[in-house]
């Protein structure tokens, strides 16, 4: 049969023309739908000699598969087509920015005490915080510096009222937390202190971390152990540190801490001023005359107890050059930390 | 301190080379702060002799010399005024180089025709020979250095003057008041280098006069030793000889006379401060006591002082003469005049003098002394040296010392056990080791078992303990050779409580919704403070001594701090900021008795923050839209959320400085104030020289660390029902009600409610609002019916209806 045959070729160059579903619906309908052109051939077999039959029938069912399977194929071309146009107008520049919000940060101070924080914590050390306007007694007198102690001349005092002062250091947290307590200690106080003066190496106010450690047992040697250890975690490095006898008067011996220059390794370099050393820390054993003020019995009781600067380890961790830059809170030198 | 490293190798003969004497004493805690040689480094400088001076033929201000070197005569061109026939000054001959600048080319000597004449060599003053002093380095010489008459002409300078010396600075401790002297520094340097020490010999002086001068102590513990003694027909304009000026130089102090030469000399050396008055201007006699209401003095300075009780004086019977151990009266000075001296040479306790001076603003090489303890044991010494120099300088006739004493000290004693020493120090010093450094120290030992009596020299003021000497110990033997341990105890958990929020959580949550984090001064600028002040932050606490005007108050809140990180910024075109801080405020107390008062103090922990500028950074694909209030208020709201409790929360609106009224809400905790949040007032940005509208929180710390520790309960398997309500109310009604009054309405299965809209408009009408809710309930064993949920919403219309007359929307 001829007449098939020519029917499918008319249906497959239609197909491979058609440009959208729609049309290939349309030309679906047309060959294979109820009234379709090759349903229609299915239709009139009857009028075929009999003999003829099987033979036709099965061209024209063939013409259909053929034909269906052209409308399939095509139709996934056109889908497959679409989405591409669809996904090509869809592109973006993915190296333009995102969208969020600012970055935000914490200040290299808080950085820093949050990082001697964890270093202590991680020892066993817990943290105690206290009251920044003092009363005499807690910032001096307990601390073993009596009224025209001449090492009250070494902090100079801010004062609320004749009694009364801004704290000269953490150490009076110490106290409160002796006084309220019960020994064994070990505890660390971070948080702000003044001193009265202010120049290219001074802020009236500064940051402080003061650890103490009170035990039965605890000797010099623990001091240098617990100090050095943390120096040298606290830098990530093997600093050389050596210990120079200094003088406070809540401690007995007492000791100024050096590590190696951090800039130049000890060599000397304008950073250390030439000496090759940093002071980094100062820090004692206990003086007896402290923890009898404060009802620690110091005949079974001994302790150390260490302090630093948490501005000067910042400049040295970060390399900041001036103290002053911390409290102006430029936003271009704080987000220099994030 | 600063001293003369050759003036220690007379009281100690040490091996130590200056850097390795300068090593040692910084790490046995007499820290170096500073060091430099006593002249520049040159040669061929020497003693040299003027025989001829003619005037320069083409310059007023030159001369011709002639000099004689000891081997040649040479001439020299000199611009020295001073320059005479005879005098013997030092001659930097052709050739000589001169470091004048370390580092730097020296500065040599050349044959050389100065405006036509020539010049073969130089004549010095001291400044180009760099023989300056310490404390004055920039001092430029008058004119040339005249040397002694019988300085030996043609002697090397370097050698006349020993010039190979170093001035070393010491940054002494005040516990080391045993040092600011030579013979205590050569104490403590003979211990370090294990030699005694051999001070020079003081003979005492015979008086050759019965003079003397009455002399009592009325405040006996103030001043425990008083000497004095006449010397008589004193020439104070004979020279101070050159080898006690360049000791005075050489440890910073400059010549003046020879009674001021000989007074520093001693104090220098010994460490005693002495003082001299004219004889002829004291009346009656010296009495030692403290002030009276109303007394004054002028001191040498020509200030005058009104005295306070607790200063201690000397006296005589017209009233006060000096300010004890801290500066004489201008009235009894030693002027240029004066024959007759009187000396005083006195142990005053450091109890009466520690803080005077500080007190009237003064300081002084006595007062620094004196504060620090003096030896008492060492007045008769003192004087004699003293009087010896004097004598022999100056020449005079002395009389009989006159002392008065009042409560001597006691001599302590302490007892040390060898045993304290391994506890202290976590190792034994041997016991030979222990006694050698005590001894050389200068404390009196007896030793008998595990224990050794210790008796304290009179110049230790800061030994009384057995730790005390523990540290004299560990510091001469060594804290570099004390061992470490590795062990600090027993291990000990930390307590972590988990109902609570750190500090540090908030702070971080603030970041990652771009907060930066300042920190400010406590103390701000007083109008700063009553610009932004209010109920909140009270009246602010002064400081009695401010580092300056606008750091005077104690902050009562951290808006100031903010405000002003803000106007930094802003002054620097950042327009666009989001600050926090936490920190403490400084609330001041009420009236109360005395010190009582303060320790009322309320200085509570607060956390505040800051937003300005767009809502979002800029950015290509971000809109420009400003910040407003519910940026601010969202950003409270996720730090309220992080205890897990926000139903205990509640925002009402407020009044309250500095935040504009309307746009201003209050933050209640059950009750409690926690905080406030809002804009700034208009008014005041204006003042401020504000551009944009600016957004403010400010909330106590406490109740946002508290959490609620997580309780979980099962989910239920049924449903979720939704429904959605628009209501028209007045403008004026607060969301807030409008919750509350549904909350309370729709049953005890609401599983959320929240405003998805609020609409003003023609639509609603004038001065209202549409507020739309959407609502969900579920139950744990069941799905809700229509009808349940039907009842509800009806309930809750009519309550809207009741309590705020609203009007369902359609």
């Amino acid at each position: 049969m001829a007449d098939s045959d020519s029917l499918l070729q008319q249906a497959l160059a239609a197909i491979s023309e058609s440009g959208d579903e729609k049309s290939l619906e349309g030309l679906r309908v047309q060959y294979l739908g109820k009234k379709g052109r090759l349903t229609a051939e299915l239709k009139n077999l009857g009028q075929l000699p009999a003999e003829e039959r099987p033979a036709a029938g099965e061209q024209i069912n063939l013409a259909k598969r053929q034909v269906q399977q052209a409308l399939e194929a095509r139709k996934s071309e056109l889908v497959r087509d679409s989405l591409s146009r669809q996904l090509a107008g869809e592109a973006l520049d993915v190296t333009l920015p995102g969208r969020r919000q600012s970055q935000g940060g914490l200040h290299p101070v808080t950085v820093t005490i949050d990082r001697i924080r964890r270093l202590f914590e991680g020892a066993g050390y817990s943290v105690a915080e206290g009251p920044e306007i003092e009363d005499d007694y807690h910032n001096f007198e307990a601390l073993n510096i009596p009224e025209h102690h001449p090492a009250r001349a070494m902090h100079d005092t801010f004062y609320v009222s004749p009694g009364t002062v801004l704290r000269t250091h953490t150490s009076p947290v110490q106290v409160r937390v002796m006084e309220n307590g019960k020994p064994p200690f070990r505890m660390i106080c971070p948080g702000r202190v003044y001193r009265c003066d202010s120049d290219v190496t001074h802020t009236p106010m500064f940051h402080q971390v003061e650890g103490l450690l009170i035990d039965e047992q605890a000797s010099f040697a623990d001091l240098k152990g617990t100090v050095e250890d943390f120096l040298r975690a606290f830098f990530e490095r093997d600093l050389a540190v050596r210990f120079r006898p200094s003088y406070f008067p809540f401690t007995e011996p007492s000791a100024e801490v050096d590590v190696a220059c951090v800039s130049c390794g000890g060599k000397g370099c304008r950073i250390c001023g030439q000496s090759g050393w940093l002071e980094v820390m100062g820090c004692g054993m206990v003086h007896p005359h402290v923890l009898e003020l404060s009802k620690v019995d110091p005949q079974r009781y001994t302790g150390f107890a260490f302090g630093m600067g948490v501005e000067r380890l910042a400049m040295l961790r970060y390399n900041v050059s001036d103290l002053r830059t911390f409290f102006e809170n430029d936003l271009r030198f704080l987000s220099q930390f994030h | 301190m600063i001293f003369s490293e050759q003036w220690i190798r007379e009281w100690v003969a040490h091996d130590l080379a200056p850097s390795e004497l300068m090593e040692r004493l910084t790490m046995a805690g007499l820290e170096v702060d500073a060091h430099q040689a006593v002249a520049y480094d040159f040669d061929n400088v020497v003693v040299a002799e003027v025989t001829q001076v003619a005037a320069h033929p083409d310059a007023d201000k030159l001369s011709v010399c002639t000099v004689s070197d000891g081997e040649t005569t040479v001439q020299v061109v000199c611009g020295a005024p001073d320059v005479r026939v005879g005098m013997k000054a030092p001659l930097a001959k052709v050739g000589a180089q001169i470091h004048d600048k370390p580092g730097k080319k020296p500065f040599v000597i050349k044959q050389a025709k100065l405006r036509g004449v020539e010049s073969a060599g130089m004549l010095c003053a001291t400044d180009e020979l760099g023989l300056l002093t310490a404390r004055a380095p920039k001092e430029k010489a008058p004119g040339l250095m005249e040397l002694p008459a019988d300085a030996p002409v043609g002697e090397n300078l370097r050698d006349y003057l020993r010039l190979n010396d170093t001035s070393i600075e010491l940054d002494l401790t005040p516990n080391r008041g045993d040092c600011l002297g030579i013979a205590g520094l050569a104490r403590e340097i003979g211990v370090l280098a294990r030699q005694d020490v051999k001070p020079p010999a003081m003979p005492a002086v015979k008086p050759v006069i019965d003079d003397t001068f009455p002399v009592s102590i009325t405040a006996a513990d103030g001043c425990p030793r008083y000497l004095g003694r006449v010397v008589r027909r004193i020439n104070l304009n004979a020279a101070t000889p050159l080898w006690m000026q360049e000791k005075l130089r050489r440890c910073g102090l400059r010549s003046i006379d020879p009674v001021v030469d000989v007074t520093n000399y001693v104090l220098l050396e010994l460490g005693q401060p002495l003082h001299a008055f004219d004889l002829n201007k004291l009346k009656g006699g010296i009495d030692v006591r403290l002030a009276r209401a109303g007394e004054k003095l002028t001191l040498l300075d020509e200030k005058e002082v009104d005295l306070t009780p607790d200063t201690l004086l000397i006296t005589d019977e017209t009233g006060p003469v000096a300010m004890a151990g801290i500066m004489g009266g201008l009235g009894t000075a030693v002027d240029k005049t004066t024959r007759d001296v009187f000396l005083e040479c006195a142990f005053f306790s450091p109890l009466a003098i520690a803080g005077r001076a500080r007190a009237y603003g003064l300081h002084t090489d006595a007062s620094h002394r004196y504060e620090r303890g003096v030896d008492h044991g060492i007045q008769h010494r003192a004087m004699e040296r003293a009087t010896a120099l004097l004598l022999e300088i100056a020449g005079g006739e002395s009389g009989p010392v006159t002392e008065a004493t009042g409560t001597i000290p006691a001599r302590r004693e302490v007892v040390l056990r060898t045993g304290s020493i391994r506890r202290l120090l976590g190792i034994d010093i041997p016991i030979y080791d222990v006694l050698e450094i005590l001894e050389r120290l200068g404390f009196a030992l007896s030793h008998s078992g595990g224990e050794i009596r210790v008796g304290v020299p009179p110049f230790r003021f800061d030994v009384s303990l057995e730790a005390d000497l523990i540290e004299e110990l560990a510091r001469i033997y060594g804290y570099n050779k004390l061992p470490k341990s590795g062990g600090l105890g027993e291990q000990a958990l930390t307590a972590q409580p988990e109902a609570v929020v750190p500090l540090n959580q908030l702070r971080q949550h603030l970041v990652a919704l771009g907060y930066q984090e300042v920190i400010t001064y406590s103390f701000i600028e007083p109008t700063l403070a009553a610009k932004l002040g209010s109920e909140h932050s009270g009246e602010p606490i002064t400081l009695q001594n401010p580092i300056s005007a606008d750091m005077a108050v104690m902050r009562g809140s951290l808006l100031p701090g903010l405000i002003s990180a803000l106007k930094h910024n802003a002054n620097r075109q950042q327009t666009r900021l989001r600050l926090f801080e936490s920190g403490l405020v400084f609330l001041k107390p009420g009236e109360g008795e005395g010190a009582d008062q303060w320790a009322r103090t309320q200085q509570p922990a607060r956390i505040a923050g800051l937003i300005c500028g767009r809502k979002n950074p800029e950015n290509w694909n971000q809109n420009k839209q400003l910040v407003d209030f519910y940026d601010v208020k969202g950003d409270v709201e996720a730090l309220l959320a992080l205890g897990g409790e926000t139903a205990a929360y509640r925002f009402e609106p407020a009044e309250s400085a500095p935040y504009q009224t309307g746009q201003c809400a209050r933050v209640t905790r059950e009750g409690e104030t926690v905080g406030y949040l809002g804009a700034l007032h208009p008014a005041t940005r204006r003042e401020l020289e504000l551009d944009s509208p600016v957004f403010l929180f400010e909330l106590a710390l406490e109740p946002l660390t508290r959490r609620r520790l997580p309780r979980s309960h099962e989910l239920s398997r049924y449903p979720e029902v939704g429904r959605d309500l628009a209501v028209v109310v007045e403008n004026a009604v607060p969301a807030t009600d409008i919750l509350a009054a549904v909350r309370e309405n729709a049953g005890e299965h609401l599983n959320s409610l929240r405003i998805f809209d609020v609409y003003q408009g023609d639509a609603v009408g004038k001065n209202k609002k549409s507020v739309a809710l959407g609502l969900t309930w579920q139950h744990p064993s069941r799905t809700l019916s229509d009808e349940e949920i039907n009842s509800i919403i009806l309930k809750c219309v009519n309550a809207l209806e009741q309590q705020f007359n609203a009007v369902l929307r359609s």
